[in-house]
């Protein structure tokens, strides 16, 4: 990564100082800006190598296991309990309004547009993404890398395309997993536990939510995914020495990746709404 | 090199270039200069080592050789073509003809030692999977490995075999430059002195070129037929070339310039002393930022 140098205040004094200031939140944009354009180039090289040459099974096989069947267990038992833990928050206020048969339509509607795919990025970019980046930081910092390249193999070819066609080919699955398991949960506390009749739970549920809704979190998944294999292994490689560099790394890898993924969640949230009303111009349809 | 008209020595020499060219090499990290208008050239067969000191830049050349460090100033040329303006397939392809020892060896911890060991031969040739086998246990009987560590991961072994496995493996695919990072770091002096043997017997293999980066006076005086001795940039005086030393070992010895006396001999002189002094300097200068930003 580029890194602009800081200027040194040419002047003592309060204007100087100033000066200094303000000529470094020049060379922080540049950082900025550099960082991302860094990013940006990891990721077309990426896509460019998994055209350029198909990948070895016994390679992408391992990576599969690890990202999509090791992520199961934990996005299937988060996804559970978010379902839940709506029930219960919009329980009182549906309840106030004598709506509580609506709780279905609300919940299920949130899991799979919102919290489902948010859930399961957010468990692959904490559970994956961190020991990517400290598995290929470990590489770095040992030299692994630069002798897959001293003999002439291309590191991204190896290293970074398994594990983007991982988390991009698998997240899907870990969303609706966590979309299954969070309508299990909902309907088991809302009906079980609040007595919420449960022919009226599932025909208000299937009233508003529709195939394009699990669609548009299943879709957006897809960008959560390469995000988070795209910055993981990106930190990884840009991983500075020692220990504590492969730290740092790990803890960049999921704070960036969560970052980046709520930020995409709003642009696709709001690009996705105009694809609905371009399709569906009757208006967006009305809980309450 | 310069040619003239007059000496047909130096245009067939002009004719056919070397096999490594460094040319005026100058990296620099931020703003933290490393090396300043090195030039070496490297005919086939030689066996060059680089000494000095810690942070003097040796390791940094050595990949500037190979392409991995992208240096800010001067060229790499193997015969005769630049690495720095080469495409990276072209890149890729010419480091087959490079073997790279690295200082810790640098296997992967992935896979087994057979699979380290037959990694360039899988990537580069179509040689059938017996025949690498083959080839794979040829490699771990020439550095002295039994054939059980094949099934081993890198952490199994210790730090000599895994030093010889990854010489193995940079032997894979019988380079013409074979490179070694301080080969000899680490290691017990019964095990530096095989690996120093190790290094002879590859140099006696056909159309091998040796460089050996290092710090130990043994390997250089062992291995060598010229030494280069690197000096740090911020020790030297202005205007002095970086290379302080270039001869055979023989000359290495006999020189009576005080700062590769202190290294051959290896007495630390004053060097305390300095350390502490540019350690206070470097602390003033800190605390002076810090107060300019407060």
């Amino acid at each position: 990564m580029a890194t602009a140098a800081p200027v040194p205040s040419a002047s003592t004094g309060l204007t100087g100082w100033l000066a200094g200031q303000v000529a470094n939140l020049g060379a922080g944009a540049i950082d900025l800006v550099a960082g991302i354009g860094d990013v940006a180039i990891f990721a077309l090289r990426t896509v460019g190598w998994i055209f350029a040459r198909p990948q070895r099974r016994d390679v992408l096989i391992p990576n599969f296991y690890r990202i999509g069947v090791m992520s199961l267990p934990v996005v299937a038992l988060t996804g559970l309990f978010i379902g839940m833990v709506l029930a219960v928050q919009s329980y009182a206020q549906f309840k106030a309004l004598g709506l509580e048969t609506r709780l279905g339509s609300v919940i299920n509607l949130s899991l799979v547009r919102e919290l489902g795919p948010v859930l399961a990025a957010t468990m692959l970019a904490g559970r994956v993404g961190s020991a990517m980046a400290a598995e290929l930081g470990t590489m770095r910092v040992t030299e692994q890398i630069d002798a897959l390249e001293s003999m002439g193999a291309n590191p991204i070819y190896y290293l970074v395309v398994p594990r983007f066609l991982g988390c991009l080919i698998l997240i899907p699955s870990l969303t609706v997993m966590a979309d299954f398991m969070g309508v299990l949960g909902g309907y088991f506390y809302s009906h079980v536990l609040l007595g919420i009749d449960h022919h009226h739970y599932w025909a208000n549920s299937r009233e508003y939510v529709d195939v394009f809704d699990f669609l548009m979190g299943v879709f957006k998944s897809l960008f959560f995914g390469s995000a988070i294999a795209l910055v993981s292994c990106h930190h990884g490689f840009h991983c500075e020495h020692g220990a504590e560099g492969v730290g740092r790394a790990a803890t960049n890898a999921f704070v960036h990746s969560f970052v980046l993924i709520l930020v995409l969640d709003l642009f696709l949230g709001i690009w996705l709404n105009n694809v609905h009303d371009f399709f569906r111009p009757e208006g967006p349809r009305r809980l309450l | 090199m310069t040619a003239t008209v007059t000496a047909p020595a130096a245009t067939s020499a002009e004719a056919t270039p070397p096999l490594l060219r460094v040319e005026a090499l100058g990296v620099r990290f931020g703003r933290q200069e490393v090396l300043r208008d090195i030039s070496i050239d490297l005919a086939a067969g030689d066996a060059l080592v680089v000494l000095g000191e810690s942070g003097c830049g040796k390791t940094v050349l050595l990949k500037s050789m190979i392409g991995l460090v992208k240096p800010s100033a001067g060229d790499v040329q193997f015969e005769g073509r630049s690495l720095l303006r080469m495409s990276d397939r072209h890149l890729a392809h010419l480091r087959t003809r490079y073997g790279f020892v690295f200082q810790g060896a640098a296997l992967f911890d992935s896979l087994t030692i057979a699979e380290n060991v037959a990694f360039p031969l899988r990537e580069h040739t179509q040689i059938p999977a017996a025949e690498i086998r083959r080839i794979t246990e040829s490699l771990v009987d020439e550095v002295g490995l039994s054939r059980s560590v094949l099934a081993k991961k890198p952490v199994e072994l210790s730090g000599g075999m895994r030093k010889r496995a990854g010489l193995a493996r940079a032997l894979a695919l019988d380079p013409n430059l074979v490179l070694y990072d301080e080969p000899t770091t680490g290691l017990d002096p019964i095990m530096s002195d095989v690996i120093n043997e190790l290094i002879l017997r590859v140099r006696r293999r056909p159309n091998v070129t040796s460089v050996v980066v290092t710090h130990d006076m043994h390997t250089a005086r062992k291995v060598a037929d010229r030494v280069i001795m690197l000096y740090p940039l911020f020790r030297l005086r202005p205007g002095e070339p970086q290379i302080v030393f270039d001869g055979t070992p023989a000359e290495l010895d006999r020189s009576t310039d005080p700062r590769i006396r202190q290294f051959v001999e290896g007495r630390a002189g004053g060097r305390l002393m300095e350390l502490r002094e540019e350690q206070a300097l470097a602390d003033k200068a800190a605390a002076g930022d810090e107060e300019e930003t407060a």
